[in-house]
């Protein structure tokens, strides 16, 4: 099956000498969930650029599907769903329109623009909005805008940049449904984000970008799987003592009734519970210090993984 | 894409530009009809009956095609120039940019644009021109080409210059300190006869002085320049400005990064 979309040793150099991708290569298979990681600068939206044709590349080779944006830019082009990083809608139009619109420009039909507008503001909840002009929507609502714009012509492939930036929580948790719903229906998606657990929560597939180059390509699992190490917080009953040691286990006491203790690839959560009940220390409850795809994506783009 | 689907694109396009300009109508048709009606009594009826005939009418005759073409021009410009800059600030531009739309779609969109407008304002100052004065046509098919050419010719000056525009300011620049001196010093106010013969030659090197001698002869009959050199020029300018907007938006100069 020919990949969704396949990027051959892509290159970017800015004039001002900053070369922003040095011959990145990486394949997304169609029905994939993919996540694009990296840090602020790496290379991220700039690939995506190229993807669009907001950005043009220096050299390399980069195909949506079975069209080559060398051969047939149009035709990648109509396989693609954008959602930026950046609100970049006309203000003083209305979501209608502006989801009308941009199916114009994919050459639809009027009637079923108007079909497609009113399907898509009506899943994403902003049916009620649709006279509404753009600026006098909340964040979230402008969120769901450039979905809606985005899918508008059916693409085979959508890529969103930061979609979820700045948006609360229930709202987050609402575009996720929406998004694996999607994925569920044939739609290929590849995600970037800064949220750990969104990759964490979606994506099958990842790709991390450091300096211009892709540092890891493979699945979230095997990369989960890599994981050195966790660090477990303990909520303890009673007060603790000065002094805590649990055989064979990193701890940090860090309150009266707090303790981190680091848990190696190899060593059971089992084995501390011994150690602390050994030091009868009884323990409320546990959790996980951070979200262990960002411990790995740390130590990837620090070169230490 | 199919040509019905850049058919389609087109009217998108360019049903998005009418009503841009239709909803801030106060902005974009109501000035110029107060603009030129000021022009009217103050050119034509309070100064104009104490200067005289010129080129053999009356001068308020004499200034009314001028003055329409006057309108025509800067409404074909600044419509293009404030709304392709105005997308392209908000970065809505990019909604066109990412889709399959080719680019002499595009540009053809926002020029005819700028067209309706300019001819939109046309109407409405030739309606106001005639409470001032009578208006007869004398070869309306020269009125009507070269008021399109003219509307398409300053409709792609008004694109180049937005592509160009970094801010506001660049876009009131070319306007105030181009577009303006070369109108007033393009023969709207007076006949090329009355200047000395070098300050007529110069005057040959502005485009403006075909455009407006064109039109008035569609108009009046009189013409200071041949009318087939006339339209030699804004052909020729037209054709430029043209390729050189496609070029722009071909190699994705200040539009992709």
């Amino acid at each position: 099956m020919i990949p969704a979309l396949t990027i051959e040793n892509l290159t970017k150099d800015y004039g001002s000498g900053l070369q922003a991708l040095k011959g990145i290569s990486l394949e997304v298979q169609q029905g994939d969930f993919f996540a694009l990681l990296g840090p602020n600068g790496a290379g991220k939206s700039t690939t995506i650029g190229i993807i669009c044709s907001l950005v043009s590349k220096t050299s390399g080779r980069v195909a949506v599907y079975d069209y080559d944006i060398d051969v047939d830019f149009a035709g990648a082009k109509k396989n693609i769903g954008i959602v930026p990083q950046e609100f970049n809608f006309n203000m003083f139009e209305t979501a209608f329109d502006i989801v009308v619109n941009q199916a114009g420009y994919y050459g639809m039909h009027r009637d079923l623009a108007m079909q497609r507008a009113e399907k898509y503001l009506r899943e994403l909840g902003l049916w009620d909005k649709r006279d509404v002009p753009s600026r006098m929507m909340s964040g979230g609502m402008k969120r769901r805008l450039l979905i809606a714009r985005a899918l508008v012509h059916q693409p085979r492939l959508l890529i969103l940049d930061e979609p979820t930036a700045g948006v609360d929580i229930e709202m987050r948790r609402s575009m996720w449904d929406f998004l694996k719903k999607l994925n569920s229906e044939g739609t290929t998606i590849i995600l970037t984000t800064h949220y750990l657990e969104e990759a964490e929560a979606l994506c099958r597939n990842i790709a991390i970008i450091n300096h211009g180059k892709i540092v890891e390509h493979t699945s979230i699992r095997d990369l989960l799987r890599r994981l050195h190490r966790e660090v477990f917080i303990f909520d303890a009953v009673d007060a603790l003592p000065e002094s805590v040691v649990v055989d064979g286990f990193s701890v940090r006491r860090v309150d009266d009734n707090t303790l981190e203790i680091e848990v190696e690839k190899g060593q059971h959560i089992n084995e501390v519970f011994a150690g602390l009940n050994q030091a009868n220390i009884r323990i409320s409850s546990m959790r996980n210090r951070a979200n262990r795809l960002e411990e790995m994506f740390v130590n990837l783009v620090e070169g230490a993984a | 894409m199919s040509l019905r689907e850049q058919y389609i694109a087109l009217m998108t396009i360019l049903r998005k530009e009418i009503k841009r300009y239709l909803r801030i109508w106060t902005q974009t048709l109501l000035p110029s009809a107060i603009t030129m009606s000021l022009y009217f009594v103050i050119f034509g009826s309070l100064i104009g009956s104490r200067i005289g005939d010129m080129g053999g009418f009356t001068y308020m005759q004499f200034v009314v095609p001028g003055l329409i073409m006057m309108a025509i021009v800067t409404n074909s410009y600044s419509n293009v120039v404030s709304s392709f800059f105005g997308s392209k600030f908000n970065h809505s531009v990019e909604e066109l940019l990412v889709s399959p739309t080719p680019n002499y779609v595009i540009l053809l969109g926002y020029v005819i644009g700028g067209v309706t407008r300019g001819l939109l304002v046309a109407i409405i100052v030739t309606i106001v021109s005639l409470f001032f004065t009578q208006l007869h046509m004398h070869n309306f098919f020269v009125v009507v080409i070269i008021v399109l050419m003219t509307s398409i010719l300053f409709a792609l000056a008004g694109f180049i210059n937005a592509v160009y525009a970094n801010n506001f300011d660049d876009i009131s620049i070319i306007p105030t300190f181009v577009l303006t001196p070369l109108i007033y010093l393009g023969g709207v106010f007076y006949s090329m006869d009355l200047l000395p013969e070098f300050w007529a030659n110069v005057s040959k090197l502005n485009p403006l002085v075909y455009v407006v001698n064109a039109f008035r002869y569609g108009v009046l009959g009189v013409s200071d320049v041949s009318l087939g050199f006339a339209f030699g020029m804004i052909t020729f300018f037209t054709a430029l400005a043209w390729f050189y907007s496609m070029h722009l938006l071909n190699s994705g100069k200040r539009l992709r990064q």
